[in-house]
């Protein structure tokens, strides 16, 4: 007989068992050992129940649910499993125009949000001091009358622009409820909350005249050319992207799309691009302008659009016979790829190689907005990525760029303004958007905690916020707790206990996004108009209302002119009514698509005041913007200094964005952060990514304790060794330090929030900085 | 009486109606971004805790691995390598590594299927097959899992929960190839079709990076795809024969999957913080 290892077991077992051997081969110990198995395996109860203790769930039939999902602005069609009235499962729905059959990680733990302790469980009340997570429960009249009275009070002593609302989008039928309310009621302060949408709509409002958001028709485009963009780290609607890339990643290596990443760290875009193109944080516009010179230089332009269609291109004279300078002439004499080489640290060959690359690809494409598109960025380095589309002449052409328009819905009657709405309307917005310094801006959702704590404390008597989790979102957290502090009524619609909510008077909890309705408009970055419908997947699992029926309540309450405001009967009448003809398709299929919507002509593409693509931006002067010098009208680079002294804080702190991680409205649920990287999470430690040679400048090494300190900020993280991070820069994963939800997340790391500034870019005073000057000591 | 044995005749021939699945991913696709992890969390009911950073303790059936090529800045690279249970078959004299140290006979090859199954109710947590295992594919369950109150409600009734003191993993989402074969059988076929039973992760993946099928069936996807001259599979010299196969048109990746990258890395390669 053979002693190998496991024969070597069997007799070990059966030599102790048998007592002395002898009963080695009789099958009697191994009865004893099986009896005895189950014998300890019947003591316990959980055997049967795996930890539920009664909890068992219900059986019953199985069933799909199609919805959407609004996790986050990416709008992927979902099909929920469920078994009888459970939900057990949610996955990708096949066939949907926007992610067909593919799910995200945070979009396949929907169900933890909807299941998960942090659910608001009834309106409630705030008892114990601000922070301090005490809260009672109320009736919704109790609740609502609340409301009312504060919001009446104001208005009654005419303060009603001191209210605010936040909301994470402008756009679907309960933004617009909310920014209706404001119109009835009297105040200027609608505020979105900060994402690269912010700039991209101001940058196209500029170059081409169009109201809308940027379109990407990456599917079929061939040369990809991302400034920091993490394509497949959340950018844009995520499920969407990652799809696209695979569209690049598929067919014959020859005829692969190339993508080119353009970022200090190797993100995972980075990593899967065909190349990675390091360079010093924040000089991305001026390397886009260095591209910018080789492709004219060389004539590598599209000399029909820009022949045609475009203004600014070259020098011209206005009517008095001045003389202004054009692009062509401010990148040739600028952008040289020395000079360029020189600000971004790339050297000039591979500079001139990209050009060309880029300039001679069938479709190219120049994406920009870092990270998922979570900062609202810098004007002039978006104008000036967005001037390569121009120069490759892929404006709203296959493969392309466009600005695209939204699926048409009825429009709702005109609010009635009574006096004091007139008059609280035309008062100054609290941000400062749309004001003398700032008359292009709609929103400044960096701005406002700034300007309360710059002398304008009582700015904000009471804040409504609803989508949104600004308190925790915003850029340097403490002057946003600061500036909450000074609010004395802040009321959240919020469905779970986010920050936001941990630190309002009042929870007015919505339902979850599986059980209501609502219209989800085209998700960010598509460049189709889609219109998606949440449906009830299952019933309210808690005492919770619509936010639009609630708001509509709160307006009807108020009487006068705000309740006129409202004529619908309910949130589900107005929804459909807003619907129209499309109501009866978005309730069947849960969705349209504008599937024939092809962008105009370039000769009909442009509502600027030339009519053309404007590289010379003439709606400057028209709107008021003050811009000091000649080249402020065109696409240039302007340094933006992160914030800090560089003496003091002698590294770079950016903000990692991780596909695994969600930063924004959303906590992350228990799935996703079970997902989290052994180098990401060390129980409650955040590790920061550092290179190893700048480790070796500070005395760290791989796991070692460190104070990352900025300005703004201090917290103790771990050290993570990463070479592929550029030397002198430190990355920090953006998504945790939470102190609101449960003990899943709450506690969790530090908010790269907290330690980063606003750095108000010149022209449009949004954030323009990716980033915080930064010093890791050891500890 | 007739018709019965003829029944009975072709249910036997049933069972000898035999796939091979396995899968190929591909490298290239694959972002990384954790969908496949989490799908296989709700669908198998994988519990979790408050703090799951330690990897040694933290039960994924599926892990995404991230390697790197170990080159300073700015030549450094990343690659994800997603990893279910590999499904070894075994080949000559190796075994399946698993079955043959499991006293209990919890885990078992099925020539069926060339799914490698694993019966809580058998196995008594001596932990040789996670030992044994070259690719760390099983987990234990250290504690009973628990689920905060209502959230038991997500509960996939397909599949049960494990108690304290077993060791669980990947199980190519049997269940769904169960329910496959009942409707198949329910509407009078012996055979499944290709896209009939898919595992949870291959499902979800949205980069598509993950192909699923019977590896000897040349109608299914990776039958082709396992050709290709990038494929390659973790620890071939193991002769475990695998049957999870990767595709990466990076050289690196694919040295990496026998853990030799020719010369000795000098920068930081995978960090572990056990």
């Amino acid at each position: 007989m053979k002693l190998d290892r496991r024969t070597f077991i069997e007799l070990a077992v059966g030599f102790s068992a048998g007592a002395g051997g002898g009963f080695m081969l009789t099958p009697v110990n191994w009865k004893l050992m099986d009896d005895m198995t189950i014998w300890s395996q019947e003591l316990w109860p959980r055997y049967q129940l795996g930890g539920l203790k009664g909890r068992l769930p219900q059986q019953g039939k199985v069933t799909h649910a199609d919805s959407v999902c609004n996790l986050c602005p990416g709008g992927c069609g979902i099909t929920v499993r469920k078994v009888g009235d459970r939900a057990t499962k949610i996955e990708g729905r096949e066939g949907y125009p926007v992610n067909d059959g593919g799910i995200c990680p945070l979009g396949a733990a929907g169900l933890q949000l909807l299941y998960g302790p942090w659910r608001i469980p009834s309106p409630l009340k705030r008892i114990g001091k601000r922070g301090s997570g005490n809260f009672e429960k109320i009736s919704w009249d109790e609740a609502i009358n609340k409301v009312v009275q504060k919001l009446g009070n104001l208005r009654q002593k005419g303060q009603s622009h001191t209210v605010a609302c936040i909301l994470g989008s402008d756009e679907g039928t309960v933004p617009r409820l909310f920014d209706r309310f404001l119109a009835a009621y009297g105040s200027p302060n609608f505020i979105r909350t900060a994402s690269a949408e912010d700039t991209y709509e101001l940058a196209l409002g500029l170059m081409q005249g169009t109201t809308g958001s940027v379109g990407y028709d990456l599917e079929r485009a061939n040369f990809i050319l991302s400034f920091g963009s993490g394509l497949i780290e959340g950018w844009g609607s995520p499920v969407r992207v990652i799809q696209a890339h695979s569209t690049w990643r598929s067919g014959d290596l020859k005829d692969r799309a190339t993508v080119v990443q353009i970022e200090p760290r190797l993100s995972n875009t980075a990593a899967k691009a065909d190349n990675w193109y390091p360079i010093n944080p924040g000089t991305e516009a001026a390397l886009a302008l260095g591209l910018a010179h080789v492709i004219i230089k060389e004539s590598l332009y599209n000399v029909d659009f820009i022949g045609k269609h475009t203004f600014g291109f070259e020098d011209w004279s206005d009517s008095s016979g001045k003389t202004y300078m054009g692009f062509k002439r401010l990148v040739r004499t600028e952008y040289t790829p020395e000079a360029v080489s020189k600000i971004t640290g790339l050297p000039a060959k591979k500079i001139l190689t990209l050009a060309r690359a880029f300039a001679k690809a069938k479709r190219p494409v120049a994406v920009w907005g870092r990270g998922k598109g979570t900062v609202s960025g810098s004007l002039y380095e978006c104008m000036a990525v967005h001037a390569l589309n121009a120069l490759t002449g892929n404006i709203n052409k296959p493969g392309g760029v466009s600005a695209r328009p939204q699926v048409a819905t009825r429009s709702w009657p005109e609010v009635e303004r009574d006096a004091t709405a007139w008059s609280g309307s035309r008062r100054p917005r609290i941000d400062g958007a749309g004001s003398n310094r700032y008359p292009l801006t709609r929103y400044l959702p960096d701005r406002w905690s700034q300007v309360m704590n710059g002398g304008k404390a009582g700015a904000i008597q009471a804040l409504l916020v609803h989508g949104a989790d600004p308190y925790y979102t915003t850029l340097d957290s403490a002057a946003v707790a600061k500036a909450f502090e000074a609010i004395p009524f802040v009321v959240s619609f919020s469905t779970c206990l986010d920050e936001t909510a941990y630190h309002a008077d009042l929870i007015l909890p919505n339902h979850h996004y599986l059980e209501r309705w609502e219209d989800i408009p085209t998700p960010v970055g598509l460049q189709k108009p889609i219109l998606g419908m949440l449906k009830p997947v299952v019933s309210p699992q808690f005492d919770t209302r619509h936010a639009g029926d609630v708001l509509m309540t709160i307006a009807k309450s108020m009487g006068g002119s705000v309740a006129s405001a409202f004529p619908w009967d309910d949130y589900e009448t107005l929804l459909k009514e807003t619907m129209g003809d499309n109501w009866g398709t978005l309730e069947k299929a849960g969705y349209i698509v504008n599937e024939g919507y092809k962008p105009s002509a370039w000769s009909k593409a442009f509502g600027t005041p030339s009519g053309k693509f404007e590289f010379y931006i003439t709606a400057f002067d028209q709107a008021g913007v003050k811009i000091g010098k000649d080249v402020g009208y065109l696409p240039h680079y302007e340094p933006v200094q992160p914030e800090g002294n560089p003496a003091t804080y002698p590294l770079i702190l950016i903000p990692t964005e991780l596909m695994r991680l969600a930063d924004g409205a959303v906590g992350n649920p228990p799935f996703c952060t079970k997902t989290l990287e052994e180098t990401e999470l060390k129980k409650n430690d955040l590790f920061v990514e550092v290179n190893p040679k700048t480790a070796a400048d500070y005395g760290l090494s791989e796991g070692h304790h460190a104070m990352l300190e900025t300005a703004k900020g201090k917290a103790k993280v771990l050290v993570h060794l990463f070479e592929g991070i550029m030397p002198g820069v430190i990355g920090i994963p953006k998504g945790l330090g939470h102190a609101a939800y449960d003990d899943y997340l709450a506690g969790k790391g530090v908010s790269a929030n907290s330690l980063i500034g606003v750095v108000e870019d010149p022209v449009t005073g949004l954030s323009a900085a990716w980033g915080v000057r930064a010093k890791l000591t050891r500890v | 009486m007739k018709e019965v044995h003829h029944k009975a005749d072709e249910h036997h021939g049933a069972h000898e109606k035999t796939y091979k699945y396995g899968m190929v991913v591909d490298l290239d696709k694959c972002t990384g971004c954790g969908a496949c992890m989490v799908a296989c969390m709700a669908e198998n009911n994988l519990s979790f805790r408050k703090d799951n950073s330690d990897r040694l303790r933290s039960n994924l059936w599926m892990r995404v691995y991230k390697i790197s090529n170990g080159r300073p800045f700015p030549d450094t690279d990343i690659s994800f390598i997603p990893r279910p249970c590999q499904h070894c078959e075994g080949e000559g004299h190796h075994h399946t590594p698993c079955v043959s140290v499991c006293p209990a006979t919890a885990t078992d090859y099925s020539h069926e299927t060339g799914i490698v199954s694993q019966v809580y109710t058998r196995c008594f947590g001596c932990r040789y097959c996670m030992a044994a295992c070259p690719y760390h594919v099983r987990v234990f369950n250290w504690w009973d899992p628990t689920w905060p109150k209502g959230m038991e409600k997500y509960l996939n009734p397909d599949v049960s929960v494990r108690m304290r003191g077993v060791v669980e993993k990947c199980s190519f989402c049997y269940h769904r190839y169960q329910r496959a074969k009942n409707k198949a059988y329910a509407e009078g076929r012996r055979e499944l079709h290709e896209d009939e039973y898919q595992t949870a992760c291959t499902q979800a993946c949205p980069a598509g990076a993950i192909t699923f099928g019977d590896l000897k069936n040349p109608e299914h996807k990776v039958h082709k795809l396992k050709k290709s001259r990038y494929a390659f599979r973790l620890l071939e010299k193991l002769g475990t024969n695998p049957k999870i196969y990767y595709v990466s048109t990076r050289d690196w990746g694919r040295k990496a999957g026998e853990v030799y990258a020719g010369e000795e890395p000098k920068g930081v390669t995978h960090v572990t913080h056990a």
